[in-house]
């Protein structure tokens, strides 16, 4: 049975679609990547799958329990991570884990010891008695994480959890995920961050209250291997027009510094060879328009440019339509 | 209801209350401070009415009538003036609320037996300062008149008039006095914890959607009336440490009587908060922001205070505001106090009101249920 089985959510608020017509399944030890912008629905996404906002239609089931019919028994067995801090400002840490885990029905013996191994769990051994409002932004979350986890619930949803978090608070969070995930529990994360998508057993992009594509990392990078070259030349914006215009070019993107090339499937036949003749076609034209190329070569392509990639084809096929 | 469920939510609610002493401490001491404030305020009592006399007779006989409106505490000779100018500018100004006038013949026309006049004016700017000095300034005159014809008859050997036709012998029960801090006191108990209770839980609800901290709740299997019952048990101990220490500032500093029984008035408190709270909570349920929660019930308070019988006797009222104050609970608990306190009724007396504010309370808590959803929309 799928930990978690969405079907056809959609949330209207007045005349906007904010979610619309999204399906999810989640299985034991898999961490589903929900990747988008800001905006996109990802965190309405997250509150009809926990049953904070009605449904306008579809169906959630958690562990085959209906969420609209039995919401207390579907919720047993989920815990969640909201993107805004939730918990008492003006309650000890000690006293959040001990309050929503008595609400939660575990007994007070239970609980003392629960609440030992999972602040060790997400170290915050020793800060027991700090009250949770003073804590730091990744001690918020952390100490958000271990309430979430008091009831040892099997589905874990986590709203973009590493957002205003330190780099290295982020790092540990995502052992922390890997762990849980190698417990069999199943995992949905939101986040903005590609680097941290990656790291997710599947991806869902989306955008404007729609998931446009879904699949493993791998198999979403698959159809761009070799299609992405990154090119440095002066001047930037020259270079950008000339790449743009090229017949071989389907995409260029700005990377910072750099300009990212997405070759047309048919610029790049099998092989490095073919690739390569493109690379000297291109560079030799740049040259010959007045850029001076300062580096161009082939880079394993990223999930951004898999995102701006899917965004795109998207929106064409909307004109088509 | 799951009773470790509603346990661990009132020791969440004490800890965040304890947590937050500036407000512990405004609830325990405003109540007694407002009563203190509104208790000399909120008197009908017409005492010591500032008088400006103007006496063109200056004899025995004048000063005779004076010392008679100065015997009476009504009124407060503050001004002796010369003129009828300087009568009207005392009284233009609000300095006199009224005015004597002696005319120069009052003692010749008593000696002569006729009728001596006196002009009395009043301020008829506040109609109840106004009919009470009025009255009394009619009454000090007649009693005056009759003691003059008692004493001329008497001069005249006439014994046998000395006895009254009429008396209307005047009893007036329960606030002998008729001190109007002693019907004040019990309604102002009412009116101050009705304020208080109203607001302390109008945020209760709201302020776990602000902080964002619902967002977690919803996930939580506790179920709404437990969120309710949870809520209002907490903040109704702290309200019944208020009646207590109200009872004991209005009896200890405004002399109040508890001629009923004080534990039925204690019990018939709580019941009181049970439907202020409640009340307060329902607006909770239904506020986006504290802000718009606090207004809502301040909303609440005019209504009570003018259409409950707290200020105004509810039987002068046009019957559609009569029917309005039926679904106002300090209007019973207002009964409730006014008869245990001042005229030492008990339950068979105040069967109605105590059934009145048991189904208002069972109504408003699960209005507040039933309105209360574990969603964000």
């Amino acid at each position: 049975m799928a930990l978690l089985e969405a079907i056809g959510l959609t949330k209207r608020f007045g005349s906007l679609v904010a979610v619309d017509d999204v399906s999810l399944v989640v299985q034991p030890g898999e961490a589903y990547g929900l990747v988008g912008p800001d905006g996109a629905g990802k965190t309405t996404v997250m509150r009809l799958l926990v049953g904070a906002l009605s449904l306008d239609a579809g169906s959630v089931a958690i562990l085959g329990q209906d969420l609209a019919r039995h919401p207390e028994q579907a919720r047993s067995s989920v815990g969640y991570l909201p993107q805004r801090f939730s918990l008492y400002h003006d309650l000890t840490v000690g006293e959040n884990l001990a309050f929503f885990g008595s609400v939660r029905g575990i007994d007070r013996k239970t609980l003392t010891g629960r609440a030992a191994e999972l602040l060790a769990f997400v170290g915050l051994t020793g800060f027991e008695n700090r009250l949770a409002g003073v804590l730091s932004g990744g001690m918020k979350q952390k100490l958000g994480l271990a309430c979430a986890l008091v009831h040892r619930p099997s589905l874990l949803l986590l709203d973009e959890p590493t957002s205003g978090v330190d780099p290295i608070t982020r790092q540990d969070f995502w052992q922390l995920i890997i762990r849980l995930l190698g417990d069999g529990a199943g995992v949905v994360v939101s986040t903005p961050y590609m680097d941290e998508a990656i790291r997710c057993s599947i991806l869902g992009f989306m955008a404007a209250g729609r998931i446009l594509t879904t699949g493993a990392p791998r198999s979403l990078l698959a159809p761009l291997a070799g299609r992405v070259l990154e090119l440095r030349a002066e001047p930037r914006a020259l270079a950008h027009q000339l790449c743009q215009a090229d017949p071989d070019v389907e995409d260029v993107a700005q990377f910072g510094e750099l300009l990212h090339l997405r070759l047309r499937g048919a610029a790049v036949f099998s092989g490095l060879q073919d690739g390569q003749a493109t690379q000297l076609r291109l560079s030799s034209a740049l040259a010959a328009g007045g850029v001076q190329v300062l580096g161009l070569r082939a880079i394993a392509p990223s999930l951004e440019d898999v995102f701006i990639a899917t965004l795109q084809a998207t929106a064409l096929e909307a004109r088509h339509e | 209801m799951n009773s470790d469920r509603l346990w661990s939510l009132i020791r969440k609610e004490f800890i965040q209350i304890v947590r937050d002493p500036r407000t512990l401490a405004i609830t325990i001491v405003m109540p007694v401070a407002m009563l203190f404030l509104l208790g000399y305020a909120a008197s009908n009592d017409v005492r010591n009415v500032p008088l400006a006399v103007w006496d063109q007779d200056r004899s025995p006989a004048s000063r005779e009538l004076l010392d008679a409106y100065r015997a009476a505490d009504y009124f407060h000779l503050a001004y002796d003036v010369d003129s009828e100018d300087a009568l009207r500018g005392l009284i233009d100004h609000g300095q006199a609320l009224a005015g004597l006038i002696i005319p120069p013949d009052y003692s010749t026309r008593i000696v002569r037996g006729e009728t001596a006049q006196v002009a009395m004016i009043v301020d008829g700017t506040d109609p109840s300062i106004a009919s009470t000095a009025l009255s009394a300034a009619a009454m000090i005159g007649q009693t005056k008149a009759t003691n003059l014809l008692v004493e001329r008859a008497a001069s005249r050997g006439q014994s046998a008039v000395t006895q009254m036709p009429v008396e209307v012998r005047t009893q007036v029960w329960y606030n002998p006095d008729l001190l109007s801090s002693h019907f004040m006191i019990p309604g102002l108990i009412g009116l101050i914890l009705m304020y208080l209770t109203t607001l302390l839980t109008s945020t209760a609800i709201v302020r776990e959607r602000e902080r964002g901290t619902i967002e977690q709740l919803i996930v939580t299997p506790l179920r709404s009336s437990e969120l309710m019952v949870g809520k209002l048990l907490p903040y109704a101990l702290i309200a019944m440490v208020d009646v207590v220490e109200i009872i004991a500032a209005g009896v200890l500093i405004f002399g109040a009587p508890i001629n009923g029984s004080l534990p039925l008035l204690l019990v018939l408190s709580a019941l009181f908060l049970m439907s202020t709270l409640g009340l307060g909570l329902l607006v909770s349920t239904m506020a986006s922001t504290q802000q718009e929660a606090m207004m809502t019930s301040a909303f609440f308070m005019l209504p009570a205070l003018f259409l409950s019988g707290f200020l105004f006797p509810l039987s002068s009222m046009p019957w559609y505001l009569q029917a309005i104050s039926h679904v106002i609970p300090l209007r019973y608990f207002l009964i409730i106090t006014r008869g245990i306190m001042l005229k030492g009724v008990g339950v068979e007396v105040l069967r109605t009101e105590i059934l009145a504010l048991a189904l208002f309370t069972v109504i408003i808590m699960g209005a507040a249920v039933l309105r209360f959803h574990k969603r964000l929309d």
